[in-house]
């Protein structure tokens, strides 16, 4: 696992029906692009955040593919329209294998 | 000379535009800080301090606002992580004695101090936990662990006032940092004041100079996407005007961090803040 991977996430906590809000997500992660190479002159292996995806009670909101050029810490936000109350996941997939994801509940009255 | 009242508003003009500090006031994540204040009576050539914030893009003082937009917080999520890390031979954690880092509230606003006829920062109190309790090595002065450490403990301080001792024992070191603070070094011969007190809002090629205010550190800075310490940071001006810089942790800092830490009395703390 690549260290100190963290995701952040905010999401307000309440909301009315049919709102639209804004979701704001970072994950802490060094996006090595594989271009780079070390000091003895060898590459240094890609290891990047590949898809990120965000659903709303179990349906896809958002489903991205990152590529290497994005730069450390990749960082989105996005709008989402929320008929209900429910419960947001965020996942993100490594180049490694690792899934890193987090949920945040919210309220619709 | 009878000045003709047209003239006089046209000069307070030009005199108020020189004065590049905005009027915004900074509330982050609803609390409001103070980015002005009269100057304290030692400061003898200033009448108001303003934080750096004042002098930054309508941008880069958004980015402070929200602890979410805020870059320095990925620094201090690591930062709670290394606070709960075990380390050294003792096989303790900072949480180990520190049980709650909130504890910590108010720390950040009277460092640095005189304790036991020194004057520590607070990354040396960092460096003596880790060495004497834990038994671990040392971290660098400007290090990411020691900086992500400082910040998540400076950051339990912010909204309160900034408030060093400098009387008593303190009185030496507080004459040492105005000392340095005042004189001329370096190829280009310039001292702090000469940018910081003089010229203070003036932009300094693509930049607004500002007071120098150590308030917010350590900083987010967007040109280097890292926090930076103070001594770091004073590093950065000295090589600016081609002068040999102090050891980072050395007297000669530390005497310049309580001078300036006394010359932003009154000023909120900001750690950890976002400058350019």
């Amino acid at each position: 696992m690549a260290s100190g991977v963290k995701p952040r996430v905010k999401v307000p906590k309440t909301a009315a029906a049919g709102d639209t809000i804004t979701i704001k997500t970072l994950i802490s992660h060094k996006m090595e692009s594989g271009q780079r190479k070390d000091d003895d002159g060898n590459v240094i292996p890609r290891s990047i955040i590949n898809r990120f995806t965000a659903d709303f009670n179990g349906q896809n909101v958002i489903d991205v593919t990152l590529e290497p050029a994005i730069s450390t810490n990749p960082y989105f936000q996005f709008e989402a329209v929320v008929p209900e109350s429910g419960e947001f996941t965020f996942t993100w997939y490594d180049d490694d294998g690792d899934v890193y994801d987090t949920s945040k509940k919210i309220e619709v009255s | 000379m009878n000045m003709k009242p047209w003239i006089a508003a046209v000069v307070a003009g030009i005199a108020s535009a020189a004065a590049a500090q905005d009027t915004n006031s900074l509330s982050i994540e609803g609390e409001d800080m103070v980015t002005a204040a009269a100057a304290p009576a030692h400061v003898e050539n200033l009448d108001t301090i303003y934080s750096g914030w004042r002098f930054r893009s309508g941008e880069t003082q958004a980015l402070e606002t929200d602890d979410f937009d805020n870059p320095a917080f990925v620094f201090v999520d690591q930062g709670i992580d290394l606070f709960d890390k075990v380390d050294g031979a003792e096989g303790k954690a900072c949480s180990s004695c520190h049980e709650n880092v909130e504890d910590f509230a108010g720390l950040r606003t009277q460092l640095p101090r005189v304790q036991d006829g020194t004057l520590v920062t607070m990354e040396n109190l960092v460096n003596d936990c880790r060495t004497e309790r834990m038994g671990a090595e040392p971290w660098k002065w400007s290090g990411g662990q020691m900086t992500a450490v400082t910040a998540l403990i400076g950051l339990q301080s912010r909204g309160m006032p900034m408030d060093v001792a400098i009387d008593g024992d303190a009185a030496r070191f507080w004459e040492q940092g105005k000392e340095l603070y005042y004189t001329r070094v370096g190829q280009l011969d310039m001292s702090c004041s000469n940018c910081h007190e003089d010229n203070y809002g003036v932009m300094i090629r693509a930049d607004h100079l500002s007071q120098g205010q150590i308030n917010g550190f350590p900083t987010y800075r967007l040109k280097n996407a890292k926090l930076n310490s103070i001594h770091g940071r004073f590093k950065g001006c000295m090589k600016n005007i081609r002068a040999t810089p102090f050891a980072e942790g050395g007297d000669e800092f530390k005497a310049l961090e309580l001078y300036l830490a006394s010359r932003g009395e009154g000023l909120s703390v900001e750690t950890p803040s976002v400058r350019n």
